[in-house]
């Protein structure tokens, strides 16, 4: 092969780049989609973990939705307070009190206290588990079954099972929300990071039943009720539940619970 | 000639030597007595007493719930205790009736009296079946006065009575083919008189030449009824299996038998449906075999339903030192229990009581793609992709892999080299599914 013929190669690929080039360039001038700079701005601001907590596909459709107005500047949980005060500005509006919310893992039901009635042959998923009679190896059927459904779903790192019951890192916690659809008990739920108290107990059985399936459980016996001043803790059923909104925090309530089960964070 | 069977299926050690000579010993119950208002497949039965009532012996204490539901009978004479939620065998909780039996055993009026069968009407011997409580007592306990009145009754061919009794260890179906062959012809022929284009097939695996002699001695000289004797294989009893294997036709989830013009019937249903019908006495007993290498003394009964499983195991010796599992049923099928203090459910036929060694628990290893759960399942699925599906627990991928069609017979866990907990991933899917169509409903 001759020397003519590679030079003439790369002439004719060049100038075939450059023809593609310049079409491609009036082409996308020409036929632009226009987009608002408010929905660019926004969605730079956003973290781009595309998690869908928001409640929008992604964090393209929550931008769009932000500077739509149809969503709230702080409605990305993983961003919290400071990415909503950046995208208040860009819209021109008080970001307003964002409240930092955690995922709480309600069982404190680990080897140690919780007692198992068989052992477990199946698939190693907490869904799985829940659509059998009986739920798990554990005795108590509300409680979490340990196989980790949760920390499938969690894209930050944030929830892992430790010694038999998934538990929440407050660190890494984005406050995203898919633990809280994945676990089919029900057990994960939000709470404000600052909430100073917590009832790590769901089971609705009644008083003996949870003593005989589990040490860390809330028998219903009402005194944390009694005992509340500001009128924060009341019964659901046969578990004790705090509203955070009310609660101011004193320990009275973790202090008399018989069976310590309400927890200061 | 060939004998009758199914495609696919598995040949495990049926074990049934331990209780297989045992005849059927009458057992009575304790002080108290727990019935679930859940014993059968449909809407629970709605309670008709009060606690603090007084209970006959064949006295109805709750009532069909629905279309397909079924009448609950009290097994002795007492006092309800209470109605509150009590431990049943499949690991939930169920809302039950508890008497205490005061230990005379009163019937109520009329318990016993002898009808004759030739003299009663069709919708007679339905009521019968109807008031009795009647439920397929094989396993699956759908409501048998639903079975017998199908759409369109002429087009019902074959009544067929299981007496495969496919399941390993298990002898109650056996023993009462041997000890009681003329109830069950005669209940049978109660059956057949509402289907007048019909014919009874009694079907039994050849592994039980006795059983065959003595049914088909009973059934001498019945013209409508055949003996037919079927290929010893598991799951040879399944419902689907032995319509193939009797008639040729084939049937899927979406079908029920008498889509293809059968009914098929336990044998105990078959003999509770005589008693019903020609002896005025429902449903308040059933033959429970309690086996296993893990049971003392392993026996055949008649046990009263409502009483604990508890009791039972007392009754043959109580359970050996070692035992690392109980299970409600066979080995393939039964429900693994996490205690003994469960009571006897219309469905429950055994207690089975492994040890160490024939309970032997194996790691799992990865899948190595032999094909095995494929060649061996009867319903021609291919267990290893539904498996992958549940591992994953996408229901889409299980439908769409007709996991719905299986009927968790177990065969493929059986064969698996790799110990994949095949069934009961399916189980899982299965229950997760239904539960979401149920919702959807």
């Amino acid at each position: 092969m001759s020397i003519t013929g590679i030079i003439f190669t790369i002439i004719v690929v060049g100038m075939v780049g450059l023809v593609v080039g310049f079409l491609l360039v009036t082409a996308s001038e020409k036929f632009k989609v226009e987009v608002d700079e408010k929905v660019t701005a926004v969605r730079e601001q956003l973290p781009g973990n595309n998690c869908g907590a928001c409640g929008f596909p992604g964090c393209d459709g929550m931008a769009a939705a932000i500077a739509s107005g149809q969503a709230p500047v702080n409605g990305c949980p993983v961003g919290g307070a400071p990415v909503a005060e950046k995208i208040g500005k860009i819209m021109g509006v008080e970001a307003g009190e964002t409240v930092k919310m955690v995922a709480y893992v309600r069982c404190s039901g680990d080897c140690q206290h919780a007692k198992d009635k068989s052992e477990y042959y199946g698939i190693k998923d907490c869904r799985a588990a829940a659509a059998i009679p009986g739920k798990g190896a554990k005795a108590c059927t509300y409680g979490c079954m340990g196989f980790g459904t949760c920390v499938k779903e969690c894209q930050f790192d944030a929830i892992h099972v430790i010694n038999g019951v998934a538990v929440v890192d407050r660190t890494k916690c984005k406050a995203c929300g898919k633990c809280v659809a994945a676990c089919p008990n029900g057990l994960i739920e939000m709470i404000p990071d600052k909430a100073h108290y917590v009832v790590s107990c769901r089971s609705q059985d009644k008083g003996k039943a949870v003593k005989d399936a589990c040490s860390a459980g809330c028998i219903g016996c009402t005194a944390c009720t009694r005992v509340c001043e500001s009128d924060a803790i009341h019964m659901n059923g046969n578990v004790a539940e705090i509203d955070q909104t009310k609660c101011t925090g004193c320990g009275k309530c973790a202090e008399k619970c018989p069976v310590k089960i309400i927890h200061a964070r | 000639m060939k004998l009758a069977t199914f495609r696919g299926g598995v040949h495990p050690d049926d074990g049934k030597s331990l209780a297989k000579d045992c005849p059927i010993q009458v057992l009575l119950p304790g002080n108290e007595l727990v019935f679930p208002l859940s014993q059968h497949i449909g809407a629970p039965a709605v309670p008709v007493v009060k606690k603090k009532d007084t209970v006959l012996m064949g006295q109805r204490i709750a009532e069909a719930g629905g279309f397909v539901s079924a009448n609950i009978v009290s097994s002795v004479s007492g006092v309800v205790k209470n109605i509150e939620p009590r431990l049943t065998v499949s690991g939930v909780k169920v809302n039950s009736i508890i008497i205490e039996n005061d230990g005379n055993y009163t019937p109520v009026e009329g318990l016993g009296a002898k009808r004759d069968l030739d003299s009663m009407s069709k919708q007679e011997i339905l009521t019968a079946v109807k008031d009795a409580g009647i439920v397929g007592l094989g396993g699956a306990g759908f409501p048998t006065h639903v079975k017998l009145s199908p759409k369109d009754p002429d087009a019902i061919d074959y009544i067929i009575v299981n007496g495969a009794e496919c399941e390993p260890y298990l002898t109650a179906d056996y023993r009462l083919m041997i000890e009681q062959p003329e109830k069950l012809v005669g209940g049978l022929k109660a059956m057949l008189k509402l289907f007048d284009n019909a014919k009874g097939v009694i079907a039994i695996e050849n592994n039980k030449p006795d059983a065959i002699a003595s049914v088909q001695k009973a059934a001498a000289g019945e013209e409508r009824i055949e003996v037919r004797p079927l290929k010893t294989k598991y799951p040879q009893g399944a419902e689907r299996n032995l319509i193939f294997a009797v008639t040729g036709r084939k049937i899927n989830s979406t079908k029920l038998p008498a889509d293809a013009g059968c009914i098929v019937d336990n044998v105990d249903t078959v003999v509770s449906t005589y008693m019903a019908v020609a002896e005025s006495t429902p449903l308040m007993r059933r033959i429970f075999t309690a086996t296993g290498e893990g049971i003392e003394k392993p026996a055949n009964y008649e046990v009263k339903i409502g009483m604990s499983f508890a009791e039972i195991a007392e009754a043959s010796g109580g359970l050996k030192e070692g035992t690392t599992k109980i299970i409600a049923g066979g080995p393939m099928m039964g429900m693994a229990m996490s205690s003994l203090d469960v009571p006897v459910g219309k469905t429950n036929s055994a207690l089975l009581a492994l040890l160490k060694d024939e309970a032997a628990e194996y790691e799992e290893t990865a899948c190595i793609n032999c094909g095995r759960c494929v060649d061996v399942c009867p319903s021609r699925l291919v267990p290893k992709m539904m498996m992958d599906a549940a591992e994953r627990f996408d229901k889409e991928s299980f439908i769409a892999l007709n996991g719905m069609e299986c009927y968790e017979c177990g065969s493929c866990t059986y064969a698996c080299p790799a110990k994949r907990p095949l069934t009961q991933g399916f189980k899982q899917m299965r229950q997760a599914v239904m539960a979401d169509r149920r919702k959807k409903k």
